[in-house]
């Protein structure tokens, strides 16, 4: 019993520092802004007469009705796209695999403010597909109108969470379960429905759950749809309209939280009382095999069809960003790199803070989302669950909310040293992003622990092993692909966030790339430079992404070389 | 090698001679400036190199922020400013800053600048902000679109009305951005509480959508996303002159409004805040708005002897801007209700407005010629029921009734009876009826013809 307690010593310290940090940089910053809630407007006296209202509303019932009819469609939609791309790349031989992989990571770097732009002058009713339908069949399709819009930018935008997660799930099943099966006897269908699918299901559940919150939450995009009606807009247009301080835009606020943590709940009881470890860690993942000739055509087909729909924001975007006038007309009047040298003789600050904020915060995002993993998972540490739903709780704020939270806890806090309030230190834009970005991380490096079997760490143990040692030699090694996962979108996602920063910002010197093409996209004439700068973010990050993408596939291999050939042979005695 | 040191060191010493050739209160100048401004870069850059080149040695940094969140950061951060000005539209957020007890006041020594522009004072009564530049309202159209959809221009606000524009026309909500508050309280002012929300109404029931962002309108004009918008000046100019192709009127109920400036109070820099209010004041500052980037009226009307052909003058065109005496203190008091019943009316019920007006469209199509006393009826009750209004002007004046949407309440011991929210939701139910009630008599109408 003892020994148990002393193993416990360390775990805590982490998990008491963790929520330390979480305390003071979360959650009291948020209850600064969200006791507004529950308050009486009248007379500042406690009270719950605000939800009373919120539920007698029928626009806000509207709204909530919406914002989940979006979400779950979302879920549909995203997963569309992304199963099959998930399933080609880690299950076939497929030539540009990681190509693929990588492509299929991009639409999540998708600046604010210009995607939406990029999408309506495609897609838009006046947008270059319907301007040629009309003009050739006449009809249109109505891909943006109203909802529509909302749920097919937000699907095209997030489905990569759900890809990154079910590649890394599939890439982490154990070869020995499929060959089990296929010894047994299975056919190929019901060895995917019976064996492949439950056990990449954390993956898809962990994607699916930050999509349909992620979308549930989302701000920019139903605003700049101009649709009104959801709930996020609702807290955002009451909260930030100039004279009123209407505690609704808070009590949205606090009903957006509790219904995230309500949704994350449900997806962790999904997941109950099932094991997903296996024991052993196959090589690569799952066997992969060659596609006959007429197999390979037909996914290539679908390959590239999806890619072609995801992509298309970003086809549209570097359009725009060569291109001079572009005004109720399929393409661009003419064409110029002026644009480009605009932004790359003005613009460079944006860039190295964008890498230095966003690589830090993702940085931070993956050491607390492996900690708290491991602390939530692995550890009987009373309270731990507490640890999960807080960090995941930050999914749930909106960023105008913690902004505003921060200015008002930490602007009369002076930094020593800087003789500068924490408020606008460019050290809170870091830290504003990394709660931001936590949860992706986690939810990433939670699916990695649950695949990892707690068997292997026993083993360690028995054999001597500290519990830090077994952390860093048995677990964090082989969580690795999930951590990767986790930085790669903790890491393109902070570089294009807007919501929180532009409350941050303090000074121009300090401003990120979302940031300037913020400002860019607030002109006329500011377009294709806000553009231009939209696709050199993109390319940075892209970059970026490849080659972390490249790191662990190589990682994989060093790994496990007699692994990834013993497979061969069966493959080919079969 | 030798000439080049020798070419540094005359430079040098020329440089050192004109330093100390400078008028003393140049000199005086703190070496920084810290502006929180609204305004896109092609403003604040091509302003900021102007008075950088007059000022050598005072840094500017623009603090880019919307007007709204501008107002939050200096509130938030008041007990700790780093801030010197505030630089925006609309008079209203000066209105907020100043009753917070955030600005300073200050004096302007430079000569020449009118009282008013059309019907509106330039600068604050209490000297606490100064107008830079005019701003009026108007409608700006993209050119391609009209003619595709073989649309004509409307000179008027009641033109937009017109089925003809159904679906066509865009406009930002007044609680979304302070110019467009502008817009519509102009309206009312002009046509009276009653018929000005009718016609909002009417209009709004061709609005193909009601955008976040006041520059969401340009954006969706200069895109062709819709064919008109309903927008401040100098988006029209400013995107005709970026090349886009568009174009802009004033029509005759439009107000002329001064854009601001105004020194934060406890500026960490109050004289390089104060050298920036006269250059921005100064023929050269002036004459810098009329960069095609820019496009503002100056408030200086010498300045528009310099402006290109066709460039509008509030100072020479009396018809511009003086049809509506604009009551600033009308507007402020009922601005946060305004506001709610648009929102309520249009912005968040645009689907319902859409469908009501469109029924009645229809059925005064086929109206058309014929003569049924009983349809015609109808028709004008469908009319009715959508520019019924849940509060009448007397009662949106009312003081303690604007409590309820006050912000902060100066005192702790002010009675407020009633939510906001209780309230908008008694609107909505009754604008939703109605609407739905209107869709099905203008329907029963087209129905009898």
């Amino acid at each position: 019993m003892t020994t148990v307690s002393r193993s416990l010593w360390g775990p805590g310290a982490v998990a008491l520092s963790l929520a330390l940090f979480l305390i003071v940089f979360l959650v009291i910053p948020v209850a600064k802004v969200i006791y507004v809630a529950f308050q009486d407007p009248n007379t500042g006296a406690l009270t719950l007469i605000n939800f009373v209202d919120f539920f007698n509303t029928s626009l806000f019932q509207e709204s909530f009705f919406n914002s989940f009819y979006v979400a779950s469609m979302s879920v549909v939609l995203a997963s569309v796209f992304a199963l099959p791309l998930a399933y080609f790349t880690t299950r076939f031989n497929f030539g540009g695999s990681i190509l693929i992989q990588t492509l299929g990571v991009i639409p999540l770097i998708m600046p604010p403010f210009v995607g939406a732009v990029a999408m309506v002058l495609l897609f838009g009713q006046n947008g270059s597909i319907n301007l040629l339908l009309d003009e050739y069949f006449g009809f249109t399709i109505p891909f943006m109108e109203g909802l529509n819009g909302v749920i097919f930018v937000e699907s095209v935008h997030y489905f990569p969470f759900i890809l990154i997660n079910l590649s890394a799930a599939l890439n982490n099943i154990d070869r020995s379960m499929e060959e089990a099966a296929q010894n047994l006897g299975a056919s190929r269908g019901r060895l995917f429905r019976r064996i492949v699918f439950p056990l990449a299901m954390p993956g898809y559940v962990a994607g699916a759950s930050l999509v349909f919150l992620k979308v549930f939450d989302d701000l920019g995009t139903p605003l700049l749809l101009n649709i009104n009606n959801m709930l996020a807009p609702q807290a955002y247009l009451r909260i930030s309209s100039i004279g009123i301080n209407d505690p609704m835009g808070y009590v949205i606020s606090v009903i957006l939280v509790m219904f995230s943590l309500l949704a994350l709940w449900t997806s962790f009881l999904a997941l109950r009382g099932k094991d997903y470890a296996t024991v052993q860690k196959g090589g690569g993942g799952l066997m992969k095999r060659d596609l006959a000739g007429w197999e390979k055509a037909g996914c290539y087909a679908v390959v590239i069809l999806i890619l072609l729909l995801v992509l298309s924001p970003h086809i549209a975007l570097t359009l725009l960003s060569f291109g001079t006038v572009w005004s109720f007309s399929p393409l661009p009047d003419a064409y110029t790199a002026q644009h480009y040298v605009d932004v790359v003789s003005t613009s460079s600050t944006y860039i190295t803070n964008t890498l230095l904020y966003a690589g830090l915060a993702a940085g931070i995002d993956v050491v607390f989302g492996t900690a708290i993993a491991y602390v939530v998972w692995r550890t009987g540490l009373p309270g731990r669950k507490l640890l999960d739903y807080m960090a995941m709780g930050a999914v749930a704020i909106p960023g105008v909310v913690l902004g505003i939270g921060y200015l008002r806890t930490f602007y009369q806090f002076d930094v020593p040293f800087i003789d500068k309030p924490l408020a606008s230190w460019w050290v809170i834009i870091v830290i504003a992003l990394a709660i931001r970005r936590l949860p992706y991380a986690l939810r990433a490096c939670v699916a990695a622990l649950q695949q990892v079997s707690v068997m292997l760490e026993e083993a360690a143990e028995n054999l001597g092993a500290t519990k830090s040692r077994t952390v860093r030699r048995i677990v964090v090694p082989l969580m690795m692909g999930g951590i990767v996962a986790g930085f790669v979108t903790s890491f393109a996602t902070a570089a294009v966030e807007l919501s929180a920063t532009i409350m941050l910002v303090s000074q121009e010197s300090d401003a990120p790339l979302a940031y300037g093409i913020y400002e860019f996209m607030q002109s006329a004439s500011g377009r294709g430079p806000g553009a231009a700068l939209g696709i050199i973010a993109v390319l940075i990050i892209g970059i970026a992404t490849y080659l972390s993408h490249r790191v662990i596939n190589k990682k994989e291999t060093e790994r496990a070389p007699q692994q990834a050939a013993a497979p061969e042979e069966k493959v080919q005695g079969a | 090698m030798k000439r080049k040191d020798f070419l540094r060191a005359v430079s040098g010493a020329l440089a050192a001679l004109a330093v100390s050739a400078l008028p003393a209160f140049a000199a005086d100048l703190e070496g920084k400036l810290v502006i929180v401004t609204s305004y896109p870069p092609d403003t604040t850059v091509t302003v900021k190199k102007a008075f950088e080149a007059a000022h050598p040695g005072v840094e500017v940094e623009m603090l880019k922020k919307k007007t709204t969140a501008g107002i939050k950061f200096l509130q938030e951060t008041a007990t700790n400013n780093k801030a010197d000005m505030f630089w925006a539209s609309a008079p209203d957020a000066f209105e907020v800053l100043k009753g917070d007890g955030l600005l300073a006041k200050y004096d302007v020594k430079v000569q020449g600048i009118p009282e008013k522009v059309g019907a509106f004072p330039i600068n604050d009564p209490d000297g606490y902000y100064k107008g830079f530049a005019a701003s009026g309202y108007g409608i700006m159209w993209n050119t391609r679109y009209l003619k595709a959809k073989k649309l004509p221009v409307p000179k008027t606000w009641a033109e937009l009305a017109d089925p003809v524009y159904f679906g066509h026309v865009g406009m930002s909500a007044p609680s979304r951005s302070g110019t467009t508050h502008l817009t519509v309280e102009t309206i009312l002012q002009g046509m009276g509480w009653e018929k000005g929300w009718a016609l909002m109404k009417a209009m709004s029931g061709n609005f193909k959508t009601v955008t976040e962002r006041s520059f969401g309108v340009p954006d969706g004009v200069n895109s062709g996303q819709f064919g008109l918008g309903i927008v401040i000046d100098f988006f029209g100019l400013s995107s005709q002159a970026s090349g886009f192709p568009v174009d802009f009127l004033y029509p005759p109920i439009t107000t002329l409004v001064p854009a601001n400036i105004a020194i934060v109070k406890n500026a960490p820099h109050p004289k390089a805040a104060a050298a920036f209010i006269e250059f921005l004041l100064s023929p050269e500052g002036q004459a810098v708005l009329l960069d095609p980037k820019i496009r503002r009226l100056p408030v200086n009307p010498a300045t528009y002897a310099k402006a290109p052909a066709g460039f509008p003058n509030p100072f020479k065109d009396p018809s511009l801007g003086s049809a509506v005496k604009f009551d600033l203190d009308l507007s402020k008091s009922r601005y946060n209700v305004v506001n709610s019943l648009f929102d309520v009316m249009v912005t968040y019920r645009l689907d319902d407005l859409q469908n009501a007006v469109k029924a009645i469209h229809d059925a005064k199509a086929k109206a058309q010629g014929k003569s049924n006393a009983d349809a015609d009826k109808l028709i004008a009750e469908a009319e009715a029921l959508v520019a019924k209004m849940p509060i009448t002007e007397a009662e949106a004046g009312k003081k303690e009734f604007n409590a309820i949407f006050k912000k902060k309440r100066k005192k702790a011991d002010t009675k407020v009876t009633g939510r906001q929210a209780e309230v908008e939701q008694q609107w909505d139910e009754e604008v939703k009826a109605n609407y739905a009630k209107a869709k099905e008599l203008a329907e029963k109408a087209a129905s009898m013809l």
